[in-house]
């Protein structure tokens, strides 16, 4: 499987990205520029944490714009995955791939450290790999991770399944503790926590691995009953 | 040329953490008839003349890039700009 590590200006999580899917699981992976035009020869999206475009204006605004994004639309639509993490969280909600918006933390707090996550749907391309309502350990690292949506979107959320993580304990303020969400369809998971940091256990634990596990798992099924 | 000004403010129904904090350090100050602030941004646009609408083309702006409709409101101020 092969994955491109969309590289905004002001990423700083894709080389731990790189190394989770290339290093830890053996796939092929490249980073790919925020100008380029062609995303077609990938099977697998990753939004990278960081700052893209200094957070100017708001974070992941200004990146919604960037030349890659039609591609990025092009492959969630397409039925590719699209993961984004942290600031790629922010940037897929900005560019409207997932309701919602990642306002500033309760307390206006950087936060640093790692957190329980509970899973909360293990039935996507995602999370195959956890159990169902299985608690893990993640690391987080964002001044603006509390998940804000309306009353509407919060139910059509809950209704279609889309919350896929919470986290165990209130400590950034968002709506009934969603950690990350899915879009309708099921390809395109957005996460405030990161994943890519917690591969190994010489850098504290690799709950996260279970995830690019999943992504793997199910993208070499889905290829296997098509050949 | 006009200038336009822009104020993009939270929405009333979203926390404000920052202006929170901001409003608990003026009572701390002895202020306590501040009964509330919210923290927006002022943007300034110099824009100039086109066959396009102004208005038209500031609310553009405001929904595709200044503004997250989700969570914020903006409103604006119109200036005509005097060349030298």
């Amino acid at each position: 499987m092969k994955f491109a590590v969309i590289v905004f200006p002001g990423s700083n999580c894709d080389l731990d990205m790189y190394h989770a899917v290339k290093d830890e699981l053996g796939e092929e992976a490249e980073y790919v520029w925020h100008d380029s035009k062609d995303l077609s020869s990938y099977d697998g999206i990753l939004l990278p944490g960081g700052f893209s475009y200094g957070d100017y204006l708001r974070c992941g605004a200004i990146a919604q714009f960037s030349g890659v994004m039609d591609e990025v639309r092009k492959a969630a639509e397409a039925g590719k995955p699209v993961l984004g993490i942290c600031n790629g969280f922010q940037i897929l909600t900005e560019a409207g791939l997932l309701p919602g918006v990642l306002l500033r933390n309760k307390n206006l707090k950087f936060m640093c450290r790692t957190v329980g996550l509970k899973v909360e749907n293990n039935n996507t391309l995602f999370t195959n790999e956890y159990k169902q309502g299985e608690e893990i350990q993640i690391p987080i690292a964002h001044g603006e991770g509390n998940y804000y949506c309306d009353d509407a979107t919060y139910d059509h959320l809950k209704e279609n399944n889309q919350i896929v993580f919470t986290y165990a304990d209130d400590f950034n303020g968002s709506r009934n503790n969603i950690a990350g969400i899915i879009n309708e369809r099921g390809n395109v998971l957005g996460m405030m926590p990161h994943p890519e940091r917690a591969v190994s256990e010489l850098i504290g634990g690799k709950d996260g691995l279970a995830l690019f596990r999943s992504i793997v798992k199910q993208w070499r099924e889905s290829h296997v009953s098509h050949a | 040329m006009k200038k336009v000004k822009v104020y993009v403010t939270l929405r009333e129904s979203v926390l404000d953490p920052q202006g929170s904090a901001v409003m608990g350090s003026l009572h701390k100050m002895g202020y306590g008839e501040v009964a509330d602030v919210r923290i927006g941004k002022y943007l300034e646009l110099v824009i100039e003349d086109s066959e396009r609408d102004v208005d038209a083309l500031v609310n553009e702006l405001c929904h595709r890039l200044l503004a997250n409709t989700v969570i914020e409101d903006y409103r604006y101020e119109i200036e005509e700009v005097v060349s030298q």
